[in-house]
């Protein structure tokens, strides 16, 4: 479509402001987070801090175990995302190039469930991770969280494209299921399973809800449970609450900006197919 | 041969098969025998008597009501909005190309961001003597406004925030469907002489529809289970005197705080069955497929 340079003008206009108002919060939690605790109270507030006080990170750091928190997320993020992805590949394997018994009935009842809100689930899970004597524990954070229908669905989608005829070859060569789906069917779905990693260290990375019904106690904690708790604690003292939650923020945007071809493909696919 | 394969499949799929089995469908048919739990003794598993108890203690509950009230008012101020705003700036991105991808990665950052941390953010943004919020209004003229401390203005905070936080991904779907409109129904409206506004009217929105529609769905089930974004911007409260209660949160208090599993799992359902109404929505929309 042919716009004039006025029009064009006004768009980049209101494309710019608008971007500064989503972009403000970021920097005024970056900007907060290096002020000494007289410039966090100045009215009318200013942007850039005299000197940049690094200080507040370290702080922070000694104020709550946030490197304990940080490890946890690492390590759940890694770990669930390594289980889920095997999982999913396994299932949407089976879904989209073996024809078994009840295939299609599986699939729509798994399907199905994907309409269940998480909340639903939340009672009776505690209940039997609390049997299990899982809670406060890596098991209780993980192992729950290494299947996904979602993705499966995704990956199913994406197998479903990759020809017959390519699996007819590859069993005539002597080639057996597990050998194909290894070296031919994941090299071509990478960038599929790609976006199906991202969403879901991205996902891990911000769970909340989850981490903190199963934790109790501060060895466990993830980030943002840590620092849910220690905004209760240190309450008021802004400075310090910003550079907790850009320890939080901040890694998740980097990831985004340079690898946001594969979430953005992955969240447009998802809403086209509806 | 399908014996084979059938034996294969069982293979592949048990080891989604038994996570998926054991952390959402077990769980999903247990919450529901929950919520049908009359009296029930949490530490030795027992349940002693099974009944409406539950359903009716939630028809009752004023703390219930004002729950779900405030899920409908939040609902109404975020879809919407959200949605009118999503789609005027993705028809502005969909008409540039310069700076196009610049711009759509930062209104997607919101999204890929911790809930909690940025609620928190937000919760310093709209800090009554020191937050930029007030301070950015003090330029036109407003008094202070008490964001998070104040009854009535608790809810438009949290409304504030979840529209902001939750734009990009609405913008990235309709830019999407954006995409899918072929050129020849504009050239066609061209040849027919139809201005700027009457293509936009007359192609652009109802080719658009099923888009509209499924962001639409997407946002109302998601907007229906808020919960960390109260959580973290009130600090561990459902905003002053429960002005920021949600159905989830509600779940949330009676579960955690409280131990009802009952009420829990019965609320729990209450909101199944109200999202359960917009997906079948959304399913039989879909189905229908919407053409002109």
């Amino acid at each position: 479509m042919k716009t004039s340079p006025l029009s064009k003008t006004f768009i980049y206009g209101l494309l710019g402001i608008g971007s500064i108002l989503m972009l403000l919060p970021f920097v005024w939690m970056i900007s907060t987070s290096l002020k000494s605790g007289n410039e966090v109270m100045m009215m009318p507030p200013i942007w850039i801090p005299e000197t940049f006080r690094f200080d507040n990170y370290v702080e922070a750091f000694k104020k709550a175990p946030f490197a304990t928190y940080f490890l946890n997320s690492v390590i759940v993020m890694v770990l669930s995302t390594l289980g889920e992805v095997i999982t999913t590949i396994l299932a949407a394997y089976a879904f989209s190039k073996l024809n078994f018994w009840g295939k299609d009935v599986l699939f729509a009842l798994l399907v199905g469930t994907m309409m269940v809100p998480g909340e639903v689930l939340l009672v009776p899970n505690f209940v039997l991770l609390s049997n299990l004597g899982w809670i406060d524990r890596y098991e209780a954070l993980i192992i729950p969280w290494t299947a996904s229908i979602f993705s499966i669905f995704l990956l199913r989608q994406f197998f479903m494209k990759i020809p017959k005829e390519l699996n007819y070859a590859a069993r005539v060569d002597g080639c057996t299921n597990f050998r194909f789906l290894w070296s031919i069917m994941i090299p071509i779905a990478k960038p599929a399973i790609v976006t199906i990693i991202l969403l879901k260290a991205i996902g891990s990375w911000n769970a909340f809800l989850w981490p903190l019904i199963v934790t109790n106690s501060k060895e466990m904690r993830t980030l943002p449970v840590g620092l849910t708790s220690f905004s209760t604690e240190a309450g008021t003292v802004y400075e310090l609450l910003m550079a907790a939650s850009t320890m939080i923020i901040l890694p998740m945007i980097i990831l985004f900006i340079f690898l946001q071809k594969y979430i953005i493909k992955g969240i447009a696919g998802a809403g086209i197919k509806g | 041969m399908k014996l084979k394969e059938t034996a294969k499949a069982v293979l592949y799929l048990s080891p989604a098969l038994l996570i998926i089995g054991v952390f959402t469908i077990y769980p999903m048919i247990k919450s529901f025998f929950m919520s049908f739990y009359a009296e029930y003794d949490y530490f030795n598993d027992v349940v002693h008597r099974y009944g409406f108890d539950n359903f009716v203690y939630l028809w009752n509950d004023a703390v219930f009501h004002k729950a779900l009230q405030n899920t409908f008012i939040f609902v109404l101020g975020v879809v919407p909005v959200s949605i009118l705003l999503s789609l005027w700036i993705a028809l502005m991105l969909n008409s540039i190309t310069f700076l196009n991808k610049f711009f759509r990665t930062i209104y997607f950052i919101p999204f890929v961001t911790s809930v909690v941390a940025v609620s928190i953010v937000w919760r310093w943004i709209f800090h009554s003597n020191y937050g930029i919020m007030n301070y950015f209004l003090s330029w036109f003229g407003v008094d202070p406004i008490n964001w998070l401390t104040s009854t009535e203005w608790a809810m438009p905070s949290l409304i504030i925030l979840s529209i902001w936080k939750g734009l990009g991904y609405n913008i990235i779907i309709f830019l999407a469907g954006l995409q899918t409109i072929g050129d020849t129904y504009y050239n066609a409206a061209r040849i027919d002489g139809a201005n700027r506004w009457n293509r936009f009217i007359h192609v652009t929105l109802p080719q658009l529809a099923p888009t509209t529609f499924f962001v639409s769905i997407i946002s109302i089930i998601g907007s229906f289970k808020v919960f960390d974004e109260i959580y973290a911007l009130f600090d561990g409260k459902a905003g002053p005197s429960n002005s920021a209660l949600t159905v989830v949160y509600y779940v949330f208090d009676k579960f955690y705080g409280e131990w009802n599993f009952g009420v829990a799992s019965a609320a729990a359902y209450v909101l199944f069955a109200i999202i359960f109404v917009f997906t079948l929505l959304q399913f039989y929309v879909s189905k229908k497929k919407i053409t002109y």
